[in-house]
């Protein structure tokens, strides 16, 4: 029998925020598609972690350990999940759209004649088969995809799609197994990691934030938002592009490699809204776009909009707080 | 040091594009063209690298005949010879045919390194390096930083989320997709446009390198988002929608 294998991503032993969010997916789909769900998570000595999961509504949490996954590899954690999928028969492997899961799902896939449906937004069920949402053109555009032939059928979920908070309960339990996995397989030596620098700004307590995006054009422009920001008594955070740039600070940088952020209120200046930034800053209470393309993916998220040159829109704006 | 770096051409990122009418894909008969951009910071770290370590810089390109334009670009930026894949199917094909289409075009090259872009800017997968190096057989690393020799291979910088990096070090021959932004682009030369006049271009009908096998996935459509939420939005001249805006804010959202 097909069933849903939900692969997890765990880092000494504390589960990736996304995770639970892919777990949610799996869920749905097997609700939806009829079929019973697994999880698994990877690593050494990952049957704590694999124990969380314990209160949860799955057939069945493989803790799949071995001291060669001990740190991250693309090498280990595709031969060690093949052997799994395979001697499983998953029917539909879903992970989080993370970026380890960037790094190995699609060798992993590949190593399997597949292809990852990756950064999955949205999904349907037509006739019995899944028709997952992903967007094109930095989110301009959605596209809706299909598995073909036989499965396992891969996807991967994007941050957001799905609640984790929407997860039935129930009870599994942790099965331990051990991949066959030698040293000379792993071609890559991960060291450890590092932070280059301490945080010195934290935008995930800011009530009010002003963000900039590539819309500015250069440097000598962000004092121009600046004075927004201070008109607002808000904090000044930005895309990535111009933390890149050196603009503005990494620490400013609000998305998926920055902060993620829920502030009251979130204008978004110059940010067209790629999905990489959607996700850090979506669940704002209130979010402004000024955007001089009205197709801009950021207006999609928004509560309100200008359309128009930031370079006139946010002085006015300045304007229009001083006479209060 | 042969370094290959595979490269897309895409739309130009202001393009207002539009749904051909089948909604299989975008009417790109008006478009403009440029590289994608993520590729072009792996064009440059490839010639930073070639720099550094002297050896030369091969460009791939899968695409229709305006591809060349970009393969043009690349070549007066400082790489050394191009390979086209002549293909009209690139833009929508899944990244495995597009991998092993790329690998069957490199098998003669025997290439040290091979460098992608993170993702493309048309299609978003963000996985045909990583599927490349897995039918190539190499060793691979994505969302790269920094590369620099060591010892019998090398020792890369990968960017991981929440601010935190890793040093990673592996074999060559191997695949690196390299992080967007972590460099300056430069700029092609007088000179070099010229020079890449003369540059060799070996074009590869797709027919000659395309893979037997069915597509695992299929792109059904394609369409407009929906908006989750309502949007108002307001237009006119700046002042008039800035102060509407204000009131918005201060009245109905009440976060000022």
């Amino acid at each position: 029998m097909s069933a849903i294998l939900a692969v997890l991503e765990q880092r000494d032993g504390v589960l990736h925020r996304m995770s639970l969010e892919a777990l949610a997916a799996a869920q749905q789909f097997g609700a939806e598609l009829h079929l019973p769900v697994f999880a698994a998570v990877l690593g050494h000595g990952v049957e704590a972690v694999a124990q969380t999961l314990a209160g949860y509504d799955v057939e069945k949490i493989h803790a799949v350990d071995h001291e060669l996954l001990a740190s991250y590899t693309p090498d280990g954690y595709a031969i060690a999940l093949k052997q799994l999928i395979e001697s499983h028969r998953s029917g539909y492997v879903i992970f989080p759209h993370t970026y380890q899961v960037r790094d190995f799902a699609p060798k992993l896939a590949t190593a399997l004649g597949r292809v990852l449906i990756g950064d999955v937004v949205g999904h349907r069920v037509e006739n019995g088969a899944l028709v997952l949402v992903r967007r094109l053109f930095q989110g301009k555009i959605n596209a809706d995809m299909r598995f073909e032939g036989e499965p396992p059928y891969f996807a991967s979920i994007q941050a957001g799609a799905f609640r984790a908070d929407a997860l039935r309960s129930g009870t599994a339990k942790v099965e331990k197994t051990t991949p066959d996995l030698r040293p000379e397989q792993i071609r890559t030596k991960p060291l450890d990691l590092f932070r280059e620098s301490q945080r010195a700004v934290d935008l995930s307590t800011a009530e009010l934030i002003v963000s900039v995006g590539r819309g500015i054009k250069e440097a000598g422009n962000i004092p121009i938002v600046q004075k927004l920001a201070e008109a607002l008594g808000a904090e000044l955070a930005a895309s990535r592009p111009i933390c890149d740039n050196g603009w503005l600070p990494m620490e400013r940088q609000v998305g998926s490699s920055g902060q993620t952020v829920s502030p009251k209120l979130y204008l978004a200046v110059g940010i067209s809204g790629a999905i990489q930034h959607l996700v850090g800053m979506k669940g704002s209470k209130t979010i402004v776009a000024i955007n001089k393309d009205p197709e801009a993916p950021i207006f999609e998220v928004a509560d309100y909009g200008i359309v128009g040159d930031l370079f006139e829109v946010v002085p006015a704006l300045v304007e229009a707080l001083k006479k209060g | 040091m042969k370094i290959v770096v595979a490269i897309k051409q895409v739309p130009s990122r202001d393009s207002q594009l539009r749904i051909n009418t089948s909604a299989t894909w975008i009417e790109d008969a008006e478009l403009s063209w440029e590289i994608n951009e993520p590729d072009a910071y792996a064009l440059e770290a490839g010639l930073q690298l070639k720099e550094k370590l002297s050896g030369e810089v091969v460009v791939l390109c899968a695409g229709p005949e305006r591809a060349s334009q970009t393969i043009r670009e690349a070549l007066a930026k400082g790489a050394d010879r191009a390979i086209h894949i002549e293909t009209n199917q690139a833009a929508a094909a899944d990244p495995l045919a597009l991998a092993r289409m790329m690998s069957k075009a490199l098998e003669a090259e025997k290439p040290d390194l091979v460098l992608t872009g993170l993702q493309s800017d048309d299609l978003g997968y963000g996985q045909t390096g990583v599927v490349l190096a897995e039918v190539m057989g190499l060793p691979h690393a994505s969302i790269v930083m920094n590369v620099e020799a060591a010892g019998n291979g090398i020792k890369v910088k990968r960017e991981l989320e929440d601010g935190w990096f890793q040093h990673v070090e592996m074999p060559l021959p191997a695949l690196l997709t390299i992080q967007s932004g972590a460099t300056k682009l430069r700029y092609a030369t007088l000179m070099g446009i010229k020079k890449a006049k003369t540059k060799e271009v070996r074009r590869i009908p797709a027919a000659e390198v395309v893979a037997a096998g069915p597509s695992t996935v299929r792109l059904d459509r394609i369409y407009m988002p929906e908006k989750t939420r309502k949007s108002q939005i307001f237009d006119g001249p700046a002042k008039e929608a800035a102060a509407k805006l204000i009131d918005k804010l201060r009245f109905e959202a009440r976060v000022l």
